[in-house]
């Protein structure tokens, strides 16, 4: 049976047109059970990592509560040899591709086993295994990387593509501008995600720009925008799969907007009472992507409640292991301050070398 | 052996790394089909093709991210930035990006760029085509920076940058792209990153230059032989990592410094090379260290000639360390 007939009399329906169901393939049952488990997975690491951000356990948590379809989406419409150029809540794609949840949660502890060295905040994760390139915490700088991969390739011939994400304040950064003017001129293989989940830290997207649809800056480039419900994950992976498809037939980039509700704080450092109205995360709340997903796999009968419940204490379980190892793991060492800076070279002094 | 001025050297060069490996692709604005505007890049589009040597849109920014984005995949892009003094939008690119990948990513994300830029004044460039910004590319780790002098040794670093993993800023001194030529050995022959050159011997004092300041310092150093003062003339040749143990030697020898450039003196590079010295060797030095710079001005068009330093300046300089303590 098709997916499109297994929703038929589901009305209304918990989740988008049925016929976007036709892009999981024939194996979408299975799919949407994965995206499933990793969604909860996903909302039992930001419970808990939050919650110890604020026991002092870890120094920073960027949440990515709200946004998950895009993470899982991408991390399941995504092939190996794709890359990934992230931004701040992107880390799902990470894992989604085969990236460790434990090597992760290292990095979230900044300890001797994180594949980073501790060198940088949480949520900044590198694994280039599964081709998830590093980050900054500038907004925007990554978008012309993406481009920069997309050439190279372009150049080698390559059949991957360039996923590249951002939030809604990055489109007003330089690099959105030089990256998707360059990715149009040379018609690269890139599709650049932005996750617009409606603020900048404070700032609301009516006043990041003036333009009704941040996919409408696409024209400007010559290229295809395309606006998704980004809490929708059938809506996103269909989204993703064929702007794939286009980057891979040589037809160039596209910029995808996936509108979703960021329902928590900017991160473990931000007080949103201070400019968000009170009904924002009731509002938001009603765009909850698990939730979604949650209604549509019981509409479909994939998962019991009894199953479902089972799926969640086994992602609390998984996220509670990988922090019990972590912790047991100590700091990096105080030699590793000071390589990784050249490869070759002398090595910089460090606090050993002081007189 | 060929005889070249250095922009052929640096063209050479160029083509050199790019016959042996077909990962190593240059962009910039103008360099295609134009050749560059000072000809650096000249018949290597019609040689290597449109997508090795990549015409770009006037961004810098957007040149500088995606030859990083090249890099992480592991081309060997070598951009140019067709003026330093036009490197500033891509300045956040540089320093916060390409010079921190492989410390932040713990090794997995080497970011093996090679960026070509024509830095400094005496062609009559005004405040935007003039400048000397070497000092806040050595002040990031993580970058290598590196100014050759003569055409073997833009040659030489060049084709050491294309193969060192890490990233290199390459600057060259646009003043004496054709002022000077020497002979240049043909094929794949390197010069080494982070050694100095001693380009004359001296034993009274010290005279540390690099890039376009090596002519009048060499200048200097033949006015001064005549006054009885032997002056040895080190070429740095690379700013980051500095080849310590040459500068240290030198002034061990002589007990007398003066540093040499022309970026601005407060904060410029001189700055350190005179702590370092102060620091690593206070005992050996007889007299006070002695910088002559640029002036802590923008940099002026008509006046040029006075903000430049020349012999003279470099001579006086020297004179009054030989003469003191």
């Amino acid at each position: 049976m098709t997916a499109a007939a297994a929703l038929e009399g589901t009305v209304p329906l918990p989740y988008g047109p049925p016929e976007l169901l036709a892009a999981l393939g024939e194996r979408w049952s299975e799919q949407l059970v994965s995206a499933y488990r990793w969604m909860t997975l996903a909302r039992a690491l930001d419970g808990r990592m939050l919650g110890l951000q604020r026991q002092g356990r870890i120094g920073f948590y960027g949440p990515a509560t709200g946004q998950e379809a895009v993470g899982v989406g991408a991390g399941l419409a995504s092939r190996p040899e794709d890359w990934i150029v992230p931004g701040l809540r992107e880390q799902l794609i990470a894992l989604v591709r085969g990236h460790p949840l434990g090597r992760y949660v290292d990095h979230l502890f900044a300890n001797d086993r994180d594949p980073a060295r501790g060198r940088q905040m949480p949520c900044h994760p590198s694994a280039r295994e599964v081709h998830y390139v590093s980050m900054s915490s500038v907004i925007g700088t990554q978008i012309t990387h993406g481009v920069g991969i997309g050439f190279a390739l372009q150049r080698s011939k390559d059949p991957g593509v360039a996923f590249t994400f951002f939030g809604d304040g990055a489109t007003s950064s330089n690099d959105f501008h030089a990256g998707l003017n360059f990715a149009g001129v040379y018609r690269l293989p890139v599709v650049f995600c932005c996750t617009n989940n409606q603020w900048a830290i404070s700032l609301p997207v009516e006043r990041q720009t003036r333009v009704e649809r941040l996919s409408d800056k696409a024209p400007a480039y010559g290229i295809p925008g395309r606006r998704v419900d980004g809490t929708d994950l059938i809506a996103v992976m269909d989204a993703l799969l064929a702007a794939g498809a286009s980057a891979r037939a040589g037809e160039g980039p596209t910029l995808l907007e996936f509108v979703v509700y960021r329902m928590t704080p900017h991160s473990s450092s931000d007080d949103p009472s201070r400019y968000q109205a009170p009904d924002w995360m009731l509002r938001a709340q009603a765009h909850d992507p698990y939730r979604r997903l949650e209604q549509l796999i019981d509409a479909l009968g994939l998962l019991s409640s009894g199953a479902r419940a089972e799926v969640a204490a086994g992602a609390d379980e998984q996220v509670k292991q990988a922090i019990q190892e972590a912790e047991q793991v100590g700091p990096p060492s105080a030699e590793s301050l000071t390589t990784d800076v050249w490869a070759t070279g002398p090595r910089p002094a460090g606090p050993a070398g002081e007189a | 052996m060929s005889e070249l001025t250095l922009v052929q050297a640096v063209n050479r060069g160029l083509q050199q790394a790019m016959r042996a490996d077909p990962d190593v692709v240059l962009l910039g604005e103008d360099i295609g089909v134009n050749g560059g505007v000072f000809r650096a890049t000249e018949g290597l589009q019609k040689e290597f093709g449109a997508d090795r040597v990549i015409d770009t849109p006037l961004s810098e920014t957007g040149i500088v991210g995606t030859a990083i984005g090249m890099a992480l995949y592991g081309l060997k892009p070598v951009p140019e930035i067709q003026f330093q003094d036009f490197i500033y939008p891509a300045f956040d690119q540089i320093v916060s990006e390409l010079a921190k990948f492989r410390y932040r990513s713990g090794g997995q994300y080497p970011c093996h760029v090679v960026l070509r830029a024509p830095y400094g004044g005496g062609i009559k460039g005004g405040l935007y085509h003039s400048q000397s910004a070497e000092a806040y590319f050595a002040h990031t780790s993580g970058l290598k920076v590196v100014i050759p002098s003569t055409p073997a040794d833009a040659k030489g670093l060049l084709l050491s940058a294309i193969h060192d993993e890490d990233p290199v800023l390459f600057f060259e001194p646009k003043r004496i792209y054709r002022a000077v030529t020497g002979e240049v050995p043909d094929g794949d022959v390197r010069v080494p990153i982070g050694t100095a050159s001693i380009v004359r011997d001296g034993t009274d004092v010290s005279l540390f230059a690099y890039g376009a300041m090596i002519p009048p310092t060499l200048k200097a150093a033949e006015s001064l032989e005549s006054e009885g003062i032997s002056a040895e003339v080190i070429d740095l040749r690379t700013l980051s990592p500095l080849d310590e143990k040459a500068v240290l030697t030198s002034v061990e020898k002589t007990g007398r410094a003066v540093i040499v450039h022309e970026a601005p003196r407060f904060c410029g590079y001189g700055a350190e090379l005179a702590a370092i010295l102060a620091e690593k060797a206070f005992f050996s030095l007889k007299a006070p260290i002695q910088r002559v710079t640029g002036w802590d001005t923008p940099f002026p068009y008509a006046l040029e000639h006075l903000y430049l330093p020349n012999a003279e300046r470099i001579v006086h300089a020297a004179r009054s360390t030989a003469r003191a303590g």
